[in-house]
C-alpha cells in the first residue's frame, strides 16, 4: 500500500465544501476548562455523506456548533485553528455573516425531535420561519406553497401545518425538524444523532428520507451517529473521533475493511468487522474516556489501549496516511512492530 | 494513578460541590457573613448592651438624635434606640426561626403523608391545604393574632399557619418525584416500614429545597412579624421589637426621622441577608439555573 | 371551554365553605366578646345577656355557622357589630378604592417588571444585570409600610409634592400603589428572569438560531413568549393578594378599603364584617384564578387542547 506521509487533504480542493484544520474548542466552565475539541482536521466534499462517530464526549456536537459558531455564550470559545465554508472564514466572520449562513447555506438537525420544536408555535410557522429569514423576496404566498411542498417531500400532509408539535409523534416531529433545515436547499446539513431519540422501526424511514433528500437537493451531510450500522448504510466516508481528535478517516470501504486500523477502532467494532453482518451497536471498550479537563499526556487513548507502548504515553502520534485513509497511532508508524501486521 | 484521581474527582460528595459553588457566589456570602453576624448579635444581645438600657425610659433624653453617647438616638420615650435594635435582633430573629421550625414540622408531617399514602388521604389534605392558601397569609395570621392576643407564642402560630401549605407542597412534589423509583421499591420489598422510609429516604431527599424555601420564608417573615407589629398585633411594646419601634416612631417622624429610617434598615439587612443566602442555596443546589 | 369555566366556579364552592368556616370557628371560639365591645363598659349583665340572645350568640357554635351561610346565601351577610353597618353596603363603598390600589399597582409592576427581568436575563452577568438584580433583591427585602413612610417623610413632608393619606384625587395614589407594587415588581423581575433564562437553554431557541433567526425574533417571537406562561401565573398570584393584602399599606395611607377595613373588624372582633370581607376577597381571587388559567389556555396551544380536545385537534378543521 502507498505510504505518503499526511495530509489528506489536497484532492480536489475545488470539491471541499468544509474544511476544519487544526480546530481546538474549550469550554470554561465553572469547573475548570474543558478541552472539546483538541487538533481537528476534517473535509466534507460537496454532495458528500460523512459519518461522524465516537462516544458521549468525543466532541462530536461541539464540532457542529463550532461550524454553526452557536457554541454557548460565554462558556464555549474556538482558541485556535480554522473552520472554512467554501470561501467563507467561519471563524472570522461576522455574526451579520452568519446569520445568512445558518439555515441557508448550512443547516443543523439536532438530536431530540422532542425539545427541538417551539412549543407555541404551528409547525407551518416554524417551516414558514427559515423561509422569511432567507427568502426576503418571497411572497406570503409562495412561502406557503414552500411550506405545503416541503411537509409533502417530508411526508407529513400539508393540512396539518396548522397544528403544535405537542399534536405530532416524536417521528413527526423528526420529520418536521428535517424539512426545516432542508427548507433553504442549504449546501451543507449537519445530523447530529437525528435518529436515536426515535423508536428502531421510524429510524430507517427517517434516514431512507434524508438520503433521498440529499440526492434531490445535492447536499453534503455530516452525520453524526452512534449506529455503525447506520454509517454502513449510509455514508461515503467515515471520520472517528476520540476525545476531541480525528483519529481515523477513510472511505466506508476502508474503514469497515482496510487492514490498518486504529486500536479504538478496533474496539468498537469489537472483532474483525463484516459488512455482511452489520454491526449495529458498539461493544464497549473497558475504561472511560479521558476526563476532558484533564487529558493525559501522549496519545489520549493510551490508558485504554490494548496495544499500548512506551512512545504512546509520551508523544502524540502523527496522522498516518494510505491512500484515502488516515490513521493517528503509533502503531502504523513504520519501523514499529505493530506495522508488521499491514 | 490518574484513574484513582479521577474516580475521587467524580465521587465528590453532593454537600461538597454545593458548597463549592456556594463558595463561588459573592452575594451569598457576604449574605452568609452578615447573617452570621447577626446571629452573633442575637445570642450575646446581653454582652452588648444591658437590656435595662432597651426599656428604660430616661424622659430628659427624650427625641436626641444620633450621637457619641446614643449612637441611634432615642426615642420619644427617651430610650437608646442602638439598645433596642440589638434587642429587637434577638427577637426578629428567635420568631423567624421559631415560625420557620413550626411551619417546615407540620408542613412536612402533612406533606409526607399527602404524598406517600395518595389516594384519599392525599385529596382530603391537598385541599385543606388549598383553603389555608387561599387565604391572604396576612389576613389569617391577623384573625389567628385577633382571636388568641398578641402573645409571643400566638403570634408565631399565628404566622406559622399561613406558611404551612408552602412546605406541604414542596414534600409532597418532592415524593411524587421518587415515589415510583426503585430504591423505595427495594426498601419496600426488604420490609422498611413506611415511617423508616419516610425517614431515611424521602425527607432526606427533600431537604434541598425545604432549606431553600426555610431560608427565603424566613425572610419573609420576619417582614411579616414587623408589619404585624406596626398595627400593634405584633409584639407589645414595651419589649423591643423593629416593627413596634417604627409604629412608635411614625409620629415624630416629620421631625425626627431617625425614628423610623433605622429600624427600617434593621429590617432591610437582616432580610436581604437571608435572602441572599437563600437565593445562593437555591443556585448552589440547582446548578442548572445558573450559567 | 364554558364547561371547564363552570366546573372551576362549582370546585370555589367547597373553598368558600372551608374559609368561612375556618374565619368563623376563629372568631367565634376564642375569647373576646363583640357585645362588651359593642355596649362598652358601662352596660349592665342584663343588657349585655338580652343583646347576646338578640344577636343569636347564645345558641352553639355550629347553629351560629349554618346560620350565617343561610343568611349569606339570601345576600344578607348582616350589620358590623362595631357600627352596626349593613356589611355588604360597606364592602361594596370600600372595594373601588383597593381595586384601584391592586390595579394600579400590578400596572406598574407589569409595566416595568417584564421588560426590565427581559434584559436582565438576555444581558446576564453584565453590569445592568447585576444592578437590576441587587436591586430587586432589595426590594423584595423591605416592609412595604416602611417604604411608604419613606415616600411620606420625602413627597409629602420634605418636598410638598403629594398628598400623604386620602383618596381624593388620582395624586393620593401614586405613593400607595409604588408601595403595594414594590414587593410584586420585584418578584416579577426576578420571575421573568430566571424563566427567560431557563427558556434561553432550550432546545427550540437554539433550533430558531441554527435558522439565522435575528436576535430580535429569538427574543420576542421564540423566548419572550414561551416565558410569559409561567409569569402570568405570578402576576395573578400577586394580583390576588393586592386585593386581599394591602391592608398595611391602607392603614399607612388611611386609604378607606378593604385592608385597612380588614386589620380594623379583626381588632374589633367584629365577627360579620371579617367573614364578608374575607370571603369577598376569596371570591375576587378564585375569579381572578381562572381568568389566570383561562388566558394561560388561550396563550399555550398544549393547554388549549386539553381542555377543549376537540376544538384544538385540527384535524377536523377545515
Amino acid at each position: 500500500m502507498p505510504f505518503s506521509s499526511r495530509m489528506n487533504k489536497g484532492i480536489n480542493m475545488s470539491e471541499q465544501i468544509l474544511e476544519i484544520k487544526d480546530l481546538h474548542v474549550v469550554y470554561n466552565t465553572d469547573e475548570g476548562t474543558v478541552y472539546a475539541i483538541n487538533g481537528m482536521d476534517l473535509s466534507v466534499e460537496k454532495g458528500q455523506v460523512l459519518g461522524l462517530v465516537g462516544e458521549t464526549g468525543a466532541g462530536k456536537t461541539t464540532m457542529a456548533l463550532s461550524v454553526l459558531r452557536l457554541l454557548p455564550d460565554r462558556i464555549g470559545e474556538i482558541k485556535s485553528g480554522s473552520i472554512r465554508l467554501e470561501d467563507t472564514d467561519i471563524i472570522r466572520a461576522p455574526e451579520a455573516e452568519m446569520k445568512k449562513i445558518r439555515g441557508n447555506k448550512i443547516s443543523m438537525i439536532f438530536q431530540d425531535p422532542m425539545t427541538s420544536l417551539n412549543p407555541i408555535m404551528t409547525v407551518g410557522e416554524q417551516i414558514a420561519e427559515v423561509l422569511e429569514i432567507h427568502n426576503r423576496d418571497m411572497t406570503k404566498q409562495q412561502i406557503e406553497e414552500r411550506v405545503d411542498e416541503m411537509l409533502t417531500l417530508v411526508g407529513i400532509s400539508p393540512e396539518r401545518k396548522t397544528d403544535y408539535p405537542h399534536q405530532f409523534s416524536g417521528g413527526m416531529k423528526q420529520r418536521v425538524v428535517i424539512a426545516i433545515a432542508l427548507a433553504c436547499t442549504p449546501d451543507l446539513l449537519i445530523a447530529d444523532e437525528p435518529t436515536t431519540a426515535l423508536d428502531v422501526t421510524i429510524q430507517d424511514q427517517v434516514l431512507q428520507m434524508m438520503r433521498g433528500l440529499k440526492e434531490k437537493f445535492n447536499t453534503a451531510m455530516i452525520l453524526i451517529t452512534h449506529d455503525l450500522g447506520v454509517v454502513a448504510n449510509n455514508c461515503d466516508s467515515v471520520a472517528i473521533m476520540y476525545a476531541g481528535e480525528v483519529i481515523e478517516y477513510g472511505t466506508v470501504e476502508d474503514i469497515f475493511e482496510g487492514e490498518e486500523r486504529h486500536p479504538y477502532t478496533a474496539g468498537l467494532f469489537g472483532s474483525i468487522p463484516d459488512l455482511t453482518k452489520k454491526e449495529r451497536r458498539l461493544h464497549p471498550i473497558d475504561g472511560l474516556m479521558p476526563d476532558p479537563s484533564n487529558l493525559p499526556e501522549g496519545c489520549a487513548f493510551h490508558e485504554r489501549c490494548p496495544k499500548c507502548m512506551d512512545i504512546c504515553r509520551t508523544t502524540k502520534p502523527e496522522a498516518m496516511q494510505f491512500g484515502t485513509h488516515m490513521i493517528r497511532c503509533h502503531c502504523c508508524a513504520p519501523g514499529i512492530d505493530g506495522r508488521e501486521t499491514a | 494513578m490518574e484513574q484513582e484521581a479521577r474516580r475521587k474527582y467524580k465521587k465528590k460528595s453532593k454537600l461538597k460541590s454545593v458548597w463549592i459553588r456556594f463558595r463561588r457566589n459573592k452575594r451569598a456570602l457576604v449574605g452568609m457573613v452578615v447573617l452570621l453576624m447577626l446571629i452573633l448579635i442575637a445570642v450575646f444581645a446581653n454582652f452588648i448592651v444591658d437590656y435595662d438600657v432597651a426599656i428604660s425610659q430616661v424622659m430628659k433624653d427624650r427625641l436626641q438624635t444620633p450621637s457619641a453617647a446614643h449612637w441611634f438616638g432615642t426615642d420619644h420615650l427617651g430610650r437608646d434606640m442602638f439598645a433596642r435594635i440589638i434587642y429587637g435582633t434577638r427577637t426578629s430573629l428567635f420568631v423567624g426561626i421559631l415560625t420557620i421550625a413550626v411551619a417546615v414540622t407540620f408542613g412536612t408531617i402533612i406533606g409526607a403523608i399527602a404524598g406517600y399514602y395518595g389516594g384519599a388521604v392525599d385529596n382530603i389534605l391537598m385541599r385543606f391545604v388549598d383553603v389555608l392558601m387561599a387565604i391572604p397569609s396576612m389576613l389569617l395570621a391577623i384573625s389567628v393574632v385577633a382571636a388568641l392576643g398578641t402573645g409571643l407564642v400566638n403570634i408565631v402560630i399565628a404566622m406559622s399557619v399561613s406558611q404551612i401549605p408552602r412546605f406541604a407542597r414542596i414534600v409532597r412534589a418532592s415524593i411524587m418525584s421518587i415515589k415510583g423509583q426503585e430504591f423505595i421499591e427495594a426498601a419496600k420489598a426488604y420490609g422498611a416500614s413506611d415511617l423508616r422510609i419516610i425517614s431515611k429516604y424521602i425527607i432526606p431527599n427533600a431537604l434541598g429545597p425545604i432549606i431553600v424555601q426555610a431560608t427565603l420564608t424566613m425572610g419573609t417573615m420576619i417582614l411579616t412579624v414587623s408589619s404585624l407589629s406596626f398595627v400593634g398585633l405584633g409584639i407589645q411594646p414595651p419589649s423591643p421589637e423593629w416593627g413596634t419601634m417604627l409604629a412608635e416612631g411614625k409620629d415624630q417622624m416629620r421631625y425626627f426621622p431617625h425614628l423610623v429610617t433605622i429600624p427600617g434598615l434593621a429590617i432591610i439587612v437582616a432580610v436581604l441577608s437571608l435572602n441572599m443566602v437563600g437565593d445562593g442555596l437555591r443556585d448552589a443546589l440547582d446548578p442548572r439555573l445558573k450559567n | 371551554m364554558i364547561k371547564f369555566i363552570i366546573k372551576r366556579l362549582l370546585m370555589l364552592i367547597p373553598v368558600l365553605l372551608g374559609i368561612s368556616f375556618i374565619i368563623f370557628a376563629i372568631m367565634s371560639l376564642t375569647p373576646g366578646d363583640p357585645v362588651r365591645m359593642k355596649l362598652g363598659d358601662g352596660a349592665t349583665e342584663e343588657e349585655i345577656t338580652a343583646m347576646r340572645d338578640e344577636m343569636g350568640l347564645n345558641d352553639p357554635f355550629l347553629v351560629q355557622y349554618v346560620r350565617y351561610v343561610k343568611n349569606a346565601l339570601h345576600g344578607d351577610f348582616g350589620k358590623s357589630y362595631r357600627n352596626n353597618v349593613d356589611v355588604f353596603g360597606e364592602l361594596m363603598a370600600r372595594f373601588p378604592n383597593t381595586l384601584r390600589l391592586a390595579v394600579f399597582g400590578i400596572l406598574i409592576s407589569v409595566l416595568i417588571g417584564i421588560p426590565v427581568g427581559v434584559i436582565s436575563a438576555v444581558k446576564q452577568y453584565s453590569a445592568a444585570d447585576n444592578i437590576i438584580t441587587i436591586l430587586a433583591l432589595l426590594m423584595t427585602s423591605l416592609p412595604s409600610f416602611w417604604l411608604g413612610l419613606m415616600m411620606i417623610l420625602l413627597f409629602a413632608n420634605k418636598l410638598h409634592l403629594l398628598p400623604a393619606t386620602g383618596v381624593d384625587t388620582w395624586k393620593h395614589f401614586i405613593m400607595p400603589s409604588i408601595a403595594v407594587a414594590a414587593t410584586t415588581l420585584a418578584t416579577l423581575i426576578r420571575m421573568t428572569r430566571s424563566t427567560m433564562l431557563d427558556v434561553i437553554r432550550q432546545d427550540y431557541v437554539r433550533t430558531a438560531k441554527a435558522k439565522g433567526a435575528s436576535d430580535r425574533a429569538i427574543v420576542f417571537r421564540h423566548e419572550l413568549r414561551n416565558a410569559l406562561l409561567p409569569v402570568i401565573t405570578v402576576i395573578g398570584v400577586n394580583f390576588g393578594s393586592l386585593l386581599g393584602g394591602a391592608m398595611i399599606a391602607e392603614t399607612v395611607f388611611a386609604i378607606p378599603g378593604l385592608g385597612s377595613l380588614m386589620v380594623a373588624s379583626v381588632r374589633a372582633k367584629d365577627t360579620p364584617m371579617v367573614m364578608a370581607s374575607v370571603l369577598f376577597v376569596a371570591v375576587a381571587v378564585g375569579v381572578i384564578n381562572l381568568i389566570v388559567d383561562i388566558l394561560y389556555a388561550y396563550v399555550d396551544p398544549r393547554i388549549k387542547s386539553q381542555y377543549g380536545a376537540h376544538k384544538a385537534s385540527g384535524r377536523d378543521r377545515k
